[in-house]
């Protein structure tokens, strides 16, 4: 069972309570722009095999998004960090480094 | 190669069985091939095949990290069907049922295609409309199915409850020519057929880059060395991604674990595939005695063969209220596939942003019952270069354009 902790209510939530929202710190493609960044934003995915970052959502809990740092292989979970971010924290990527020293980067 | 028959085997067991031939060879690469698969899955071997077969391309690797059949092939619940809603799926679904039909003349194995039929369950009354109109659209299609009421329905699976504590089985799709085969003779057939046109399936050879010059496929390097080729076709369901960002392209494709398990074996109960979507359960009685479970697929990408266990307690909650008998079994066996789902839940047969490389992908929760048809499409577009009319509407332009395949619609869930 996957167990994030929620950064907000700090409750260490079940992934039964929790709800996957797909590949984070994506750039919105909006009014103006072209089929090809629609389709990067809509659909292209990193899909990694190790470090991924992602968006979750508390919401059995208190309802609210927040972001992971997680190892899609080994399911390790290096870090949840709230949603109000464009990239990842440096203590978020000195957690990875500290599992991976070189893992290059993602995304 | 020496044929397999009833001949056979009985000259075999008058000579203590020491005549039969290794399968299919294990021979080293070679400096360089025609075209190169990777994946050797039941799609990988089914797209070798017939590019031998239908267009007498035979200087053809097929390269596996693991073995042979391994993955996918070798994880799911066998079902096979095509009663799609959208057209270009019920061509290359049906396309595929049906050369499923000849696959043991052809191949020349026993892949034990048992077309027992298949229902799937109407629970609400949104399902109900839903099947009427898939059965509807599979008549314009030439599909052959039938929306057929609850009685009907006990008829043909009398351990099936009517009244569930939930959702009461209000009727069914029923595909009469739709059923099960044996998944690992599906790959063993094909790997055999291949070998025999002079092809070499090169087990434990994982990929490790892919060298591209004038933005087309060089070659590729391996665990085994660096292989040549100027046709490159990905066939790695799962593992897509990967060796799409090992080409320098990004694909519209997540992967996450499917599980399935089975039971342990019992008497003969039920004769055709039971799918219950809404409660979410897959069943078919394997010919060992064991009843096969399709459960629910995780919420998250992932990459571990395994699966959450609240999913299958989901499933088997299902199963429990669906087919009541099923809470006196003990279940044997559980595992997990990684699957690759796109954002449509529709395949991807398609040319890339580089020249000569190719993926056949996306299948999703259902690439077993696609496996003939897929390789024939692929072969198609591998050979031509361009897609025939099977693999038309699965290119991977279709997300740019706005032209989605959407089985997820047309299904409700994962198919």
């Amino acid at each position: 069972m996957l167990i994030l902790e929620c950064p907000y209510c700090g409750i260490h939530a079940d992934e039964t309570e929790l709800e996957n929202g797909g590949e984070a710190h994506l750039t919105r493609a909006t009014v103006g722009a072209s089929d090809e960044e629609f389709e990067s934003y809509l659909f292209a995915r990193a899909n990694p095999k190790g470090v991924h970052f992602e968006r979750w959502r508390h919401a059995y809990g208190c309802g609210k998004w927040f972001l992971a740092a997680r190892d899609t292989v080994t399911l390790e979970v290096f870090a949840t960090y709230c949603a109000q971010t464009s990239e990842p924290p440096a203590e978020v990527l000195k957690a990875i480094r500290a599992k991976h020293p070189d893992w290059e980067g993602s995304a | 190669m020496k044929r397999y028959s009833a001949f056979a085997i009985a000259r075999e067991g008058l000579r203590y069985h020491k005549g039969w031939e290794r399968a299919w060879g294990s021979p080293e690469p070679k400096k360089r091939y025609d075209a190169i698969i990777v994946g050797a899955g039941g799609h990988g071997l089914a797209t070798a095949f017939y590019l031998g077969k239908n267009f007498g391309i035979t200087n053809v690797a097929v390269l596996e990290k693991g073995w042979l059949g391994g993955g996918n092939t070798g994880r799911n619940t066998t079902i096979i069907r095509s009663n799609y809603l959208q057209d270009p799926s019920a061509a290359i679904y049906e396309k595929s049922r049906s050369l499923y039909e000849t696959m043991s003349q052809d191949v020349n194995m026993n892949v034990m295609f048992s077309p027992r039929g298949v229902i799937m369950l109407a629970q609400t009354h949104h399902e109900v409309r839903g099947y009427q109109r898939t059965a509807h659209a599979n008549a314009l299609q030439g599909v052959e199915t039938t929306f057929i009421g609850p009685q009907k329905v006990k008829e043909l699976v009398p351990i099936i409850n009517l009244e569930g504590p939930r959702y009461p089985v209000l009727g069914g799709l029923w595909q009469a020519r739709g059923g099960t085969a044996r998944h690992d003779a599906v790959a063993w057939g094909y790997a055999r057929a291949c070998s025999d046109m002079g092809m070499d399936i090169i087990q434990n050879c994982a990929v490790t880059g892919i060298e591209t010059e004038g933005g087309a496929v060089k070659a590729v390097n391996t665990s085994k060395g660096r292989i040549e080729t100027g046709k490159l076709a990905l066939v790695v369901a799962g593992h897509s991604s990967d060796l799409a960002e090992m080409a320098g392209f990004r694909l519209p494709i997540e992967s996450v674990a499917l599980q399935a398990l089975v039971s342990e074996p019992i008497k003969p109960c039920m004769d055709v595939v039971v799918m219950a979507n809404t409660v979410h359960g897959y069943l078919s009685q394997s010919d060992k005695g064991e009843m096969v479970i399709g459960g629910g697929t995780d919420h998250y990408n992932n990459y571990t063969q395994r699966g959450s266990f609240h999913h299958i307690e989901e499933t088997v909650r299902a199963l429990v209220e669906t087919f009541p008998m099923m809470s006196r079994l003990k279940m044997l066996r559980q595992w997990g596939g990684i699957v690759d789902m796109t954002g449509d839940r529709s395949p991807l047969i398609s040319k890339t942003p580089v020249g000569g490389i190719f993926v056949n992908c996306g299948w999703g929760t259902g690439g077993f019952k696609a496996i003939p048809g897929s390789g024939w499409a692929m072969a198609e577009l591998v050979a031509k270069g361009e897609p025939g009319p099977l693999a038309a509407d699965f290119g991977i332009e279709r997300f740019r354009e706005g032209r989605f395949i959407d089985e997820s619609v047309a299904a409700g869930v994962a198919h």
